[in-house]
């Protein structure tokens, strides 16, 4: 149970750090959810990101800055294989679930569906 | 507004921005972070669930569960946006449905969905990563220096 309440906590802090960035900053949503990558992908960097995910599971997993620490750590898994090249076969391994599924369902729903008004 | 553009402007232009600023209807901040805590939070909960059921129930390991936890959460983002139900809730929560992995899924359909008028080329392939494509642009572009700092402190022995 304890799990779902950091979750909770921290996933809903994200969002509103989200927000600060676009009522305080009046940064765009596309501004805010690159601003929010490129954060992630540096915490994973300093390698402060795993810690927030052990403690805080989904919460730390499921926002967007989850994406930056993702790209981060594949491209390090292989690159301390194969060095430098493995940065780039490795950068998009663990997100291309993700990715691969974005593309794959939103093709889906274009072809079975019409826009609401 | 920065200043360094201000003062390119005409006096009149000064003033009537002056005048539209006091006009500017002002955001609800607060109200608008308990929104988006709110609703991030409990996408987040969602989340937290579909992982232990691949994990508990379906005897994924600590580490695969991640993968189909963020497949059953895009599918299920696409699924809403298709019959126009995240986009009420975005009205709504803000941030709060915007920065999970879910918004990142609702943008790509939505602007799939959106531009299909244009053909499925140009429109639904094209457009499909208007949003989206800023996130992977600049998250994979940041994630490679990251990790060619440490690639190379680690190959120079400094970490």
């Amino acid at each position: 149970m304890e799990d779902y309440f950091w979750a909770f906590v921290v996933g809903g802090l994200i969002c509103v750090i989200g927000q600060l960035l676009l009522d305080i900053g009046k940064f765009t949503p596309a501004h805010t959810m690159s601003i929010l990558v490129v954060t992630g992908a540096v915490l994973e960097g300093l390698g402060l990101y795993e810690p927030l995910l052990d403690f805080a599971g989904a919460g730390a997993g499921v926002p967007i800055t989850s994406f930056g620490h993702a790209l981060v750590q594949g491209a390090m898994i292989e690159a301390e294989k194969t060095g430098i090249i493995g940065i780039f076969t490795g950068l998009l391994e663990t997100t291309s679930a993700g990715i691969a599924a974005a593309i794959i369902f939103s093709f889906m729903a274009a072809l079975f569906f019409k826009p609401k008004e | 507004m920065s200043n360094k553009q201000k003062k390119k402007l005409t006096p009149v232009q000064q003033q009537y921005h002056s005048f539209a600023k006091e006009r500017e209807p002002r955001r609800p901040v607060l109200a608008n972070c308990l929104r988006a805590f709110l609703v991030g939070g409990l996408i987040c909960i969602l989340g937290q669930g579909i992982f232990d059921f691949f994990r508990y129930v379906l005897d994924f390991s600590e580490k695969a569960a991640i993968n189909p936890m963020v497949v059953t959460l895009i599918f299920l983002a696409i699924i809403l946006t298709v019959y126009g139900v995240y986009d009420k809730m975005a009205q709504w929560a803000g941030a709060g449905t915007a920065v999970p992995i879910t918004g990142f899924a609702n943008a790509m359909a939505a602007a799939a969905i959106e531009h299909r008028t244009e053909g499925f080329v140009l429109g639904v392939g094209g457009k499909m990563f208007k949003l989206a494509g800023a996130v992977i642009v600049f998250g994979v572009f940041s994630a490679f220096i990251v990790a060619l700092l440490k690639t190379t402190l680690a190959m120079l022995g400094v970490i």
